[in-house]
């Protein structure tokens, strides 16, 4: 299988403040009663952006960037810390990567939902505290200005700013050796598998 | 050298370095329900690829089936469509399913203790992130996404990296009316809903020792709430005598080699931890949420946080969740009313909760205006509880006896709240819009304190409520 190589993610960025933002405010419960990821795009963060009178509310993916992000399927998401936890769904970043949004750059995530954008490509890349304010501080003021997720050397610039990003090794190494899909790896090693298997008594049970 | 529990089940799972530097970790056990499967599935016939190991995947259905209704087709076509997939796909695929009509359907983190799936010393992956509650049989288990629910599929591992271990200690005896939920709520309150990250926590102290097998389920269910992907208790005599007679567990000869084999996985003596806190049980009193996080929790005797006592990032979400619940801050949360009552969940819905529930309902009403709707988390606790005359206690008073499943705990079934109803719920999540409504509102708490609520039609302290 042939994957992109995603070293750099170069768009405009979007600011969705917050922290401990959990996996059902980015896709309620409701949108998971189906049997494929498509058309959860267009319902990311639904409960935050629309109110129950059906009316858009005041939120940054009700804006004018948001939309641009959208046509052109590229963007970036500045988030705050503890982003996507709770639930294991897939569906929120799969909501939030067809949307539009290639990369998010945060305090720092709950690890399933950084696993699960991990395996769509989708680099989720931690600041520290004080420069994640920068970064949002100038994305608000900014909004013209494309913002460069670089998962080579491990920056996250924008202007004349740039600000050292962090991102597990193991995650790095997948993105830009265009091995973040497992998949391959992991069914390379099935004789291995199959040796390690044999060896636990508990599998072969009932 | 010595080794904790996770580096001992590790060890023994470990396939291979990945060139990613991660490791290929064989899945012994893989749970799946129809929710986080279905894609799972369609990418496997997309990519042409087998179920490697059929019979180490285990189905059943939980998130979306119907309390009410128990016939097919359900008046939710959506359900119906979900749950028939889910059918081809374990047909299709030769996977054992636990469906509607085999009398063993229920959340998929009951039916893997109840079935004796669950094991010591092994691996247990769902898509599904409460899985951790498998973790009281001294199992490293976790959720996983979709596209891992596929690698599991596809090839019985998945690609991880290690954790760091937190041992949590919690020692003495709890106060009367002080259960599981409590320890879990104040243990998540002290270290944070992001405190766990990149930890499995292995929960101790002699508390644990006297803690049910049930008990460490609900402790272990919430790992997730706090951050960390996995929790587990070491298994000792009482984790072997619950899995004993059970349908998947080792028999005759295989049984004694079994029990040699899982007490070998217990953390050794003097094995190395990354972090150790410790907690004394008789300091935690029963503990409710007042706000969107688990985090934010107080004891029912306690007052809501004055916003001047937060850190500025604390205060920005209490800000957000004062507004969201509709209450102020510096103020008892006690007396708060209640629109509804929900007694279940894989946190809370076993049958030692609803014993405990029932014992202290007996006698009483459910208030006027409150809905009040127990919802057993299997089809063999419902049994049970039938048997032992449970479900008329909670009729009798006042509660709905509901069939098993997820229900209200995250709302993709019909048992939604309406409008902003506040709902004292046993349940392990407190997320905006979590229950089904958008402005609907959450007080997690312990079965007994849902109790207490559904008499008083307020959030109570049920140990003044019951003179315990």
């Amino acid at each position: 299988m042939s994957l992109a190589k995603i070293t750099q993610v170069k768009a405009l960025a979007l600011a969705v403040p917050g922290d401990d933002i959990d996996t059902d405010r980015i896709i309620p419960a409701r949108f998971l009663r189906c049997v494929t990821f498509d058309g959860l795009g267009e319902h990311a963060f639904r409960d935050e952006r629309t109110g129950p009178d059906g009316k858009d509310r005041p939120h940054p993916m009700n804006s004018t960037q948001a939309a641009r992000i959208a046509a052109a399927k590229k963007g970036v998401m500045v988030v705050g810390f503890n982003f996507g936890c709770g639930s294991s769904r897939e569906h929120a970043p799969q909501s939030i990567w067809r949307f539009g949004f290639t990369a998010i750059v945060g305090g720092s995530f709950a690890e399933i939902f950084f696993g699960n954008s991990t395996a769509l490509g989708v680099p989720c890349v931690t600041l520290a505290k004080e420069d994640l304010a920068e970064c949002d501080a100038f994305v608000r003021a900014n909004p013209d200005v494309e913002v460069a997720v670089d998962v080579e050397k491990l920056t996250v610039s924008a202007g004349a700013r740039s600000w050292k990003a962090g991102i597990p090794a193991s995650a790095r190494d997948s993105l830009v050796n265009g091995k973040w899909d497992p998949i391959a790896d992991l069914l390379d090693g099935a004789a291995a598998v199959d040796r390690t298997a044999g060896g636990l008594a508990y599998v072969e049970g009932k | 050298m010595a080794k904790t529990l996770f580096q001992k089940v590790w060890d023994a799972h470990a396939v291979r370095r990945l060139p990613n530097g991660q490791t290929q970790l064989f899945i012994g056990t893989h749970l799946i329900h129809e929710v986080t499967s279905p894609q799972a599935f369609g990418m496997i016939r997309d990519l042409g690829l087998k179920v490697k190991y059929p019979h180490r995947t285990f189905a059943t259905v939980d998130h979306i089936v119907p309390t009410n209704e128990l016939k097919e087709p359900y008046s939710d076509p959506i359900a119906q469509e979900m749950i028939e997939a889910l059918r081809k796909n374990t047909k299709d695929y030769g996977i054992r399913f636990f469906d509607t009509n085999t009398g063993n359907q229920g959340i998929v983190h009951m039916v893997g203790p109840e079935q004796g799936i669950t094991q010591p010393g092994t691996t247990i992956a769902c898509g599904d992130s409460h899985t951790a509650t498998h973790g009281a049989f001294g199992a490293i288990a976790f959720g996983i996404g979709t596209t891992q629910v596929r690698d599991v599929l596809a090839t019985q591992t998945l690609a991880l990296s290690p954790l760091k271990v937190r041992r949590i200690e919690v020692n003495g005896r709890l106060a009367p009316g002080v259960y599981a939920k409590d320890v879990i709520l104040h243990i998540i309150r002290v270290l944070g809903v992001n405190g766990g990250i990149g930890y499995a926590y292995e929960y101790a102290g002699t508390t644990f020792d006297n803690f049910s097998l049930e008990e460490r389920m609900t402790v272990c269910n919430m790992a997730i709430e706090g951050g960390a992907r996995c929790g587990y208790v070491n298994p000792d005599q009482k984790t072997f005598d619950y899995i004993k007679g059970k349908p998947y567990a080792p028999k005759g000869a295989d049984w004694d080699a079994a029990v040699a084999r899982w007490k070998s996985f217990a953390s050794d003596p003097g094995c190395q931890y990354d972090d150790i806190k410790v907690f004394k049980a008789e300091d935690i009193r029963p503990t409710v949420t007042w706000g969107i996080t688990p985090g934010q929790a107080v004891f029912i005797d306690e007052k809501m946080p004055a916003l001047e006592t937060l850190s500025p990032a604390d205060r920005q979400t209490a800000e957000d969740a004062y507004a969201h619940m509709k209450l102020a801050p510096d103020t008892p949360i006690k007396g708060t009313k209640v629109d509804v009552c929900f007694l279940g969940s894989c946190t809370n819905g076993r049958i030692s909760d609803l014993r405990e529930a029932a014992k202290y309902l007996k006698g009483h009403k459910v208030s006027d205006g409150v809905k009040a709707i127990v919802v057993p988390g299997s089809q063999l606790t419902a049994i049970q509880a039938v048997h032992e005359g449970l479900d008329k206690v909670f009729t009798e008073a006042g509660f709905e006896w509901r069939g098993a499943g997820c229900s209200m705990c995250l709302a993709m079934n019909p048992d939604k709240l309406v409008g902003d109803q506040l709902c004292a719920s046993s349940s392990n999540r407190n997320f905006k819009g979590r229950q089904g409504s958008q402005t609907g509102r959450t007080v997690l708490m312990s079965p007994i304190m849902v109790v207490a609520a559904a008499i008083t039609g307020q959030v109570a302290d049920a140990r003044e409520v019951f003179k315990v």
